[in-house]
């Protein structure tokens, strides 16, 4: 079964392959008769996440070893997270080699947007699914062999709940929120706004249309997160692109020293 | 509804901790959720009875221990206790918090035969 929402597993597919989820064994009921033995209290200690949590470290070893940057990109849908990328990977690739996993439900239509800029995308589809996990990252990896010293963006399902317990492994986790959207995001949803090391304030060329108060979309994002960048930009008109691309250089430089 | 994910994840680690410890059922589960967990304790455990179901830990009692949300306010210099991650300090208003407890989505210990 799906461990992400229990339908078939069938339903996932990773680069248009069906995809098998970890067996979970399931020792035969009976071998132990419960009324006849004693009861006893064991100690577990144990996260519940600490399989995916080992899964995302054996990940983020992989991009340490290879110099990958590696970018775990979240959004609700419709925040042009896409069109970011898109823009991004044609701007990036002429300086590093860039590979994306993009994950959706269904269709392949975002990795092929990929596609079109000549640089290598691999779709996940995760059915009813409402997120990425690091197993899927991890299975998705050889198939798209990104290359050493590249960066590599991973396009997770446009979802402000559910990816945000899931480790991927990742190097950097960004949250892109346009100005079509309300400014008490980040408090609506504020375990994404907090586990997020940037911020992008998308579809800025809209502003002169809209009654948006950037100040306080930052304030908003500043109740649940001190640290993180807030970068604004335009994936249409380019405006703001360059401090993005300097922020990921500074954070690839940061964590492959 | 990750929910559902994260009980399939819940079931994985106690199938590991029985052929660890050596048991064959679990009658009791004490499971710790924080309020920034991400995990609603009502659907975790509408999902447990579910997923639950054909494995060792079939009806078994599912207890959620609730952990507090604490923080570390910087003006104040103290350990405080807040509600939701945008709380603000509750003794001086401040949001220069650092989040140090809350997260939690533990299993703590379980009664097992």
């Amino acid at each position: 079964m799906c461990v992400t929402c229990g339908c078939h597993s069938d339903a996932v597919k990773i680069g248009g392959i069906d995809y098998t989820f970890p067996a979970v064994t399931q020792p035969a009921l009976g071998a132990h008769a419960a009324s006849t033995e004693a009861r006893r209290i064991v100690q577990i200690e144990r996260d519940i996440l600490s399989k995916n949590d080992a899964e995302a470290e054996a990940n983020r070893a992989f991009f340490r070893a290879n110099g990958i940057m590696s970018v775990n990109l979240v959004s609700s849908p419709g925040s042009g997270k896409t069109t970011l990328l898109v823009r991004s990977v044609a701007d990036l690739m002429p300086m590093i080699p860039v590979a994306v996993i993009e994950g959706d439900q269904q269709t392949s239509n975002d990795a092929e947007r990929i596609r079109a800029t000549g640089a290598p995308a691999l779709q996940i589809n995760t059915g009813r699914g409402c997120h990425l996990d690091s197993h899927m990252v991890a299975r998705a990896l050889p198939l798209l062999a990104p290359r050493p010293q590249s960066y590599l963006f991973i396009e997770n399902v446009g979802n402000l709940v559910c990816p945000s317990a899931f480790d991927l492994g990742e190097g950097a986790r960004a949250v892109v929120i346009s100005v079509t959207e309300g400014e008490d995001k980040p408090v609506k949803y504020p375990d994404m706004f907090a586990s997020a090391d940037v911020v992008l304030v998308n579809k800025i060329d809209l502003l002169p249309h809209l009654s948006f108060d950037v100040a306080a979309l930052e304030g908003s994002v500043r109740k649940v997160n001190r640290r993180a960048e807030i970068l604004k930009v335009s994936a249409t008109t380019g405006a703001g692109l360059e401090n993005w691309y300097g922020w990921l250089a500074a954070r690839r430089a940061a964590l492959l020293a | 509804m990750h929910e559902m994910s994260l009980c399939e994840n819940l079931i994985s680690v106690i199938e590991a901790e029985a052929t660890r410890q050596n048991f064959g059922r679990v009658s009791k589960i004490w499971l710790e959720v924080g309020p920034f967990s991400g995990a609603e304790p009502e659907a975790l455990r509408f999902c447990f009875d579910a997923v639950s179901r054909g494995t060792l830990a079939e009806a078994a009692e599912f207890e959620i221990v609730p952990t507090p949300g604490t923080a570390y306010c910087m003006g104040c210099a103290e350990s405080v206790v807040i509600g939701e991650r945008y709380d603000p300090c509750p003794r001086c208003g401040s949001h220069v918090l650092q989040i140090t407890g809350g997260t939690e989505l533990r299993i703590r210990e379980l009664e097992v035969a």
